[in-house]
């Protein structure tokens, strides 16, 4: 003989049912503990998405080079000579191109320069590179076409420029075709990029892009600021890196005075700082649930005190000590997953209406951390409740009914 | 049916020892109808709270049915209270939240029966108490007499052999006391052992054996004190 579950259940419903002012209070402070975690995991994981995003629009199977070592292995005769790292040349440039792993390169070169048409002027970030840029980096046109297939040693008079830069130049007026002066050269415009490819570090609508070697004559100077290289798939990164390290060491005297690093290995770094952003934020968050378990304690000490004749007649009518431990565990587990259904949908809630204010942040709570949480708030209940569960089983039956 | 051997029950108040009840033997046949009476303080409820095994006596035995019943254990007393003992307080002790029936189920819900079969054993212990119209209600909606009759259906619900009512027309007026009184012993007609604490020497009379208490000891019962 003893109390069937689903009695049990319905009896602490019927418990929590009759004293609605605590019971909903519990479920506030159960429920904003969980929705803490949701919101502030849902803003980590949209923040390390983002950062993803980001990172993948700047192309795929990426391999970026620049000048110097970003490591110090060994000092050369160079260093001990005092000599600064050699700079990456377009000669450099060209030789990775010839690599057989290599499906696309560009060099880029960066600068800062004025361009002005009649009337109009302003500084520009101008950046020197080569046709395959675009395929490189996903970007799309808004009009013309992107820079010609050149040698890369030969300069030309054409610009691509952005969107904003074309309306601030040009207004209503047809901008193709038309001369605009950068610096103390003209360039003609055979292309204008929108806002497609905006992404980390170049803003296309507000950059003018040359030919690299225009852009070395224009700022005077025989030296690349990166080479970026797609390799052509992603088990062929490593091998690509290996190849474009030995290719420059032999270029430049044995010297390994370039840094070669893939896009995955960028990634995987900030993929694992943000994610574990994301830990620290939803532990913090998960303190709000100790807090909760200390208060469901609590109140629920004041219920079973509260509710002392109630157990001594449960017990005068043949409940034992195990039966009344159940039942305000039952309240307590009701009340847990009452509270983190709420909280889980408030949270998802607030996810949403991030994700509706700022639609660059996909705020998406990572799903394991629903089922974490639910089964943290369970835990956190059931466990916090029971030293109640005690105190109300060990009632002594007489004094408990003869409490007026 | 019950038999008790050299019960004593003390408590301890400040160091001191305060002895609730002093040696007491006295055996109850079944079906019998006894009254117990005796000035505040003597000892009645306690000794009502032993026989219900609600408490334990601190020396002697209690025999119920031939079983000695302080030697079971807690869940094994919390069996035989909810089988075979039924009880009636003056608070009535009914549960606020729940209906009549709700609070006339509980026994059986505490038993395990299933709710169909608890169903028809309700709606039978209430028709009984002429309560049948008043399932439905809280006990805010009811009358003094009209709670103590759900809460005797409540006790009656599992058929038990003994109904221990400690003062069950303490809170009552006159006229709902004497209903209260006439339920109880039409109960004991049908042949439920029935022990009652009560102050009111009228009521005390009419059950068919008295005792009276005086500091824990068993006095005679027809002598004023
Ligand atoms: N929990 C307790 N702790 C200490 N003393 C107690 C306790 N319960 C009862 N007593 C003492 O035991 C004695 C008997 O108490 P009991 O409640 O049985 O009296 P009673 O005859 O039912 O009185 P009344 O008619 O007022 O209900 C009293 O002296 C009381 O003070
Ligand atoms: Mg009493």
């Amino acid at each position: 003989m003893s109390l069937r579950s689903a009695d049990t259940v319905r009896y602490s419903w019927g418990a929590l049912r009759g004293y609605p002012t605590r019971t909903l209070l519990m479920l506030l402070a159960i429920s904003v503990g969980v929705a803490a975690v949701v919101i502030l995991t849902g803003l980590g994981e949209g923040a390390r998405r983002y950062v993803m995003g980001e990172f993948a629009a700047l192309g795929t199977n990426l391999v970026i080079i620049f000048p110097g070592r970003s490591e110090t292995a060994g000092i050369s005769p160079s260093t001990l000579m005092g000599e600064t790292p050699r700079d990456l040349t377009l000669a450099d440039a060209g030789a990775l191109a010839r690599a057989s792993r290599i499906r696309r390169m560009a060099p880029i070169n960066v600068g800062s320069a004025e361009i002005s048409r009649g009337g109009r002027s302003r500084e520009v970030v101008v950046l020197g590179s080569s046709h395959d840029l675009l395929a490189i980096r996903h970007w799309k046109m808004a009009q013309g076409r992107f820079l010609p297939h050149l040698d890369l040693d030969r300069a030309a008079p054409v610009a691509v420029i952005g969107s904003k830069i074309r309306a601030e130049l040009f207004g209503a007026e047809h901008a193709l075709g038309q001369w605009v002066r950068l610096g103390d050269r003209r360039f003609r415009v055979i292309g204008i990029m929108g806002s497609e490819g905006r992404s980390i570090g170049v803003d296309v609508e507000e950059t003018v892009m040359v030919p690299v070697a225009s852009a070395q004559q224009l700022f005077n100077t025989a030296s690349l600021f990166r080479i970026l290289v797609e390799a052509r798939s992603r088990e062929a990164l490593e091998p690509v890196k290996q190849q474009i390290t030995e290719i420059l060491q032999r270029r430049h005297q044995g010297e390994k005075d370039v840094t070669v690093v893939t896009q995955d290995a960028v990634l995987a770094t900030f993929d694992e700082i943000l994610g574990a952003l994301t830990y620290a934020v939803g532990g913090i968050a998960a303190i709000s649930l100790a807090v909760a378990g200390i208060l469901i304690m609590n109140v629920m000490l004041v219920a079973v005190s509260e509710r002392t004749a109630e157990i001594g007649l449960l017990k005068a009518l043949g409940a034992p000590a195990g039966q009344i431990s159940r039942l305000i565990l039952t309240e307590a587990l009701l009340l847990s997953l009452g509270g983190s259904l709420l909280g889980l949908a408030v949270g998802e809630l607030g996810c949403w209406l991030i994700r509706h204010l700022l639609p660059t942040l996909p705020a998406y709570p990572p799903p394991w951390i629903l089922t974490a949480v639910l089964a943290l708030t369970l835990l956190t209940g059931l466990s916090f409740s029971l030293l109640p569960a005690r105190r109300a089983s060990h009632m002594d039956a007489v004094a408990a009914l003869s409490r007026r | 049916m019950i038999e008790l051997r050299a019960i004593n029950r003390s408590y301890s108040v400040g160091g001191q020892p305060v002895r609730a009840l002093d040696n007491i033997d006295l055996d109850i046949d079944a079906g019998a109808y006894l009254s117990i009476m005796g000035p505040s303080g003597s000892g009645k409820s306690t000794l009502l709270n032993i026989l219900g095994l609600l408490d334990r006596p601190s020396s002697g035995h209690y025999r119920l049915d031939g079983h000695d019943v302080t030697a079971l254990s807690d869940l094994e007393q919390a069996q035989v209270r909810n089988q075979r003992i039924g009880f009636v307080f003056q608070m009535f002790h009914l549960i606020p939240r729940l209906t009549a029936a709700e609070n006339v189920a509980l026994p059986l819900l505490l038993a395990g029966v299933a709710p169909g079969r608890r169903e028809p054993l309700v709606a039978k212990a209430l028709q009984e108490l002429d309560m049948g119209d008043r399932a439905h209600h809280k006990p805010e909606q009811l009358s003094g007499g009209q709670r103590q009759r759900v809460a005797i259906a409540r006790a009656t619900v599992t058929e038990p052999e003994l109904l221990l009512a400690d003062e069950p027309t303490g809170n009552l007026d006159h006229h709902s006391g004497q209903e209260v009184i006439r339920i109880l012993e039409s109960l004991n007609s049908r042949g439920i052992t029935l022990i009652m604490v009560t102050h009111d020497p009228e009521m005390g009379r009419r059950a068919s054996r008295r005792i009276k208490l005086v500091d824990g000891r068993l006095a005679d019962p027809d002598v004023a004190t």
